[in-house]
């Protein structure tokens, strides 16, 4: 009753107040998308070029973002920083989500022992920080994109599987997947064709979730000297190396870590406004 | 209750095991071991030989981890190859910087984030309320590392009023934890945020229960309703999670000491990874999971003594 109304007063609120979060995350992501895309096929100079006149130029027409020690177009160089740490996040998204999902789904739908031994071991992943984590296997394994993309996907599955799996639980036993049980229908075909899509708002809340931890883990990693190769830069790794003329070029750390913080926030508020408009508990 | 928390504390322990197993083993297989690093190109095989024999390397994976375990659980954490000392000693004088780190920014987010959630919780859809929302927001985006570049930025080259020095506890603890407050700062601020949003989304759902109305209808005022009725449920869960954030905490200390310079054990084990040098991996590893867990096992604990509610499960 209570939960009723509740119900009836956050939709009306809903239909009557615009989602802000939804509309300026949206606008915001959309912008970084393709500001970020259009570094993948246009660079104003070539990122890794250097040029001895334009040594430590400060913000101008010419250079938007200024230049480094070096001479290399900070504006270039963020475009191309900010395409290897979309990339990333994006593949570690696809991994961690992809595994989560399906053992998340199928732990959840037929439950037993091994669903409580699989937990059991995601639990105990998910107590440790990624970041931790992932350094200890780039420890082994040693830089490069693969491996960071292979230690930071693998250790964002138990978070999905979690998430996955509690939302089939709630809906296993539910009347319409029992019709569909009666009916005959594969269980396969039950978990992907009949649950999956009831769960699709929490699933992406959970994305947009995941994708700012990816950015932000890969960010710190690579920071931390961990992460990618010094070939193929991401917005972390210029951070860092921007760390030694931090307070002389103030702009070769301050783009970056803007175009860094943009896109979090972004995809932030997209989540927000997901969790507000479907009322998902965040 | 008891059985429960054996439970946990036997989860507690296996958890631990499988990290100090993956930590050993790990640096076990991976082909190339330290000596090349230590000794340098010109080695001789005898020299090659006697270094391997005086670290233990040329016994198998299974009796070097158990060596180490046993070790290790006395205090033991063996010999670094990269320092000629025992890694037990570097770990410990390193710690002190990291702990004070991680302890400041603990105590600056209950100091930041629990006065805030409160009052845009009483004046929801307030000015203040409208302000902090949108604050959270934008802070929780913000890597802790940006944060603390920021800081720096702010503090050290437009206000002039930090100096990018670090200053060791031996000259003073005063000076000492000035220095730490922007680092912890730093590490502080986005957990605030989140913390922040957690306590006003829980307030604001317990505000909105039956129990509620009935300590209004008795009579009791807005004040002692929060106070007395509201603050203790809706603190549970904000209980818990910063309970689950030390291990965060940790993590972001970790960086932060690159940012700022501290020489405690993030700067360690990052060089020590550099170098290879895996005692001194393995033992910071398996020491910060211990953290970690331990944490997890005393958040569990609290929720229990919180909300007696969760025996019945």
């Amino acid at each position: 009753m209570v939960f009723a109304r509740q119900r009836k007063q956050a939709d009306t609120k809903n239909r009557k107040q615009k989602n802000w979060y939804l509309t300026i995350g949206i606008v915001l992501t959309a912008c970084m998308l393709i500001f970020i895309t259009v570094g993948f096929f246009w660079t104003p100079y070539k990122p890794s070029a250097l040029s001895a006149a334009d040594r430590e130029a400060a913000p101008s027409l010419r250079h938007l973002f200024g230049c480094d020690q070096m001479g290399r177009d900070v504006f270039s160089r963020t475009l191309e920083g900010a395409g290897s740490t979309l990339t990333i996040a994006l593949a570690v998204l696809a991994v961690g989500a992809v595994c989560g999902l399906v053992i998340g789904a199928l732990c959840g739908y037929y439950g037993g022992r091994l669903d409580a031994l699989i937990m059991r071991l995601c639990d105990a992943v998910a107590a440790f920080p990624s970041v931790l984590l992932a350094l200890v296997v780039l420890a082994v394994t040693g830089p490069g994109k693969y491996n960071v993309i292979g230690a930071l996907g693998v250790l964002f599955i138990p978070s999905f599987a979690r998430l996955v799996r509690g939302e089939f639980l709630k809906y296993r036993d539910r009347d319409f997947v029992q019709s569909a049980r009666l009916m005959g229908v594969g269980d396969l075909r039950i978990i992907f064709v009949h649950i999956l899509p009831n769960i699709w708002p929490v699933l992406l809340s959970g994305l947009t979730i995941g994708f700012n931890n990816a950015v932000l883990a890969e960010a710190s990693m690579s920071y931390l000297g961990i992460g990618v190769s010094p070939t193929e830069p991401s917005l972390g790794y210029m951070l860092k190396d921007a760390q030694g003329v931090f307070f002389t070029l103030p702009w070769c750390t301050a783009f970056p870590a803007a175009v860094a913080i943009l896109l979090i926030l972004g995809m932030g508020m997209v989540g927000e406004g997901i969790r507000e408009r479907m009322g998902v508990a965040s | 209750m008891g059985k429960a928390l054996l439970k946990r504390a036997g989860l507690l322990i296996g958890t631990l095991l499988l990290v100090s197993v993956l930590a050993f083993v790990a640096f076990s297989v991976i082909p190339g071991d330290p000596t090349g690093s230590v000794l340098g190109m010109e080695a001789t095989d005898e020299q090659i030989a006697a270094f391997r024999a005086r670290m233990g390397l040329d016994l198998p994976v299974w009796q070097r981890y158990w060596n180490w375990l046993t070790a290790f659980v006395t205090g033991d954490f063996g010999q670094s190859f990269k320092f000629d000392m025992p890694v037990s000693e570097l770990v410990f004088t390193r710690a002190q910087a990291t702990l004070v780190l991680a302890a400041a920014a603990f105590i600056l987010i209950v100091v930041i984030s629990l006065p805030l959630g409160l009052i845009a919780a009483r004046r929801q859809g307030g000015i203040v309320d409208r302000v902090v929302t949108v604050l959270t927001q934008v802070t929780m985006s913000v890597p802790n590392f940006i944060m603390g570049i920021g800081l720096m930025y702010l503090f050290a080259l437009v206000l002039k009023w930090f100096r990018p020095e670090y200053v060791p506890l031996k000259d003073g603890l005063g000076a000492h934890l000035r220095y730490m407050l922007l680092p912890a700062l730093a590490v502080a601020l986005p957990k605030s945020a989140m913390t922040v949003k957690l306590l006003r989304g829980s307030i604001l759902g317990e505000l909105g229960q039956d129990y509620i109305r009935t300590a209004y209808s008795k009579g009791s005022s807005r004040g002692s309703v929060l106070r007395r009725h509201v603050l203790r449920n809706a603190m549970i869960p904000v209980v818990t999670f910063l309970a689950m954030a030390i291990g965060d905490i940790m993590a972001g200390s970790i960086v932060i000491e690159q940012v700022f310079s501290i020489p405690g054990l993030g700067r360690i084990l990052i060089s020590s990874i550099g170098t290879r040098d895996y005692p001194v991996v393995q033992a910071i590893v398996v020491l910060l999971a211990g953290v970690v867990v331990l944490c997890n096992f005393l958040a569990d604990l609290l929720y229990r003594v919180m909300d007696p509610r969760i025996d019945g499960r």
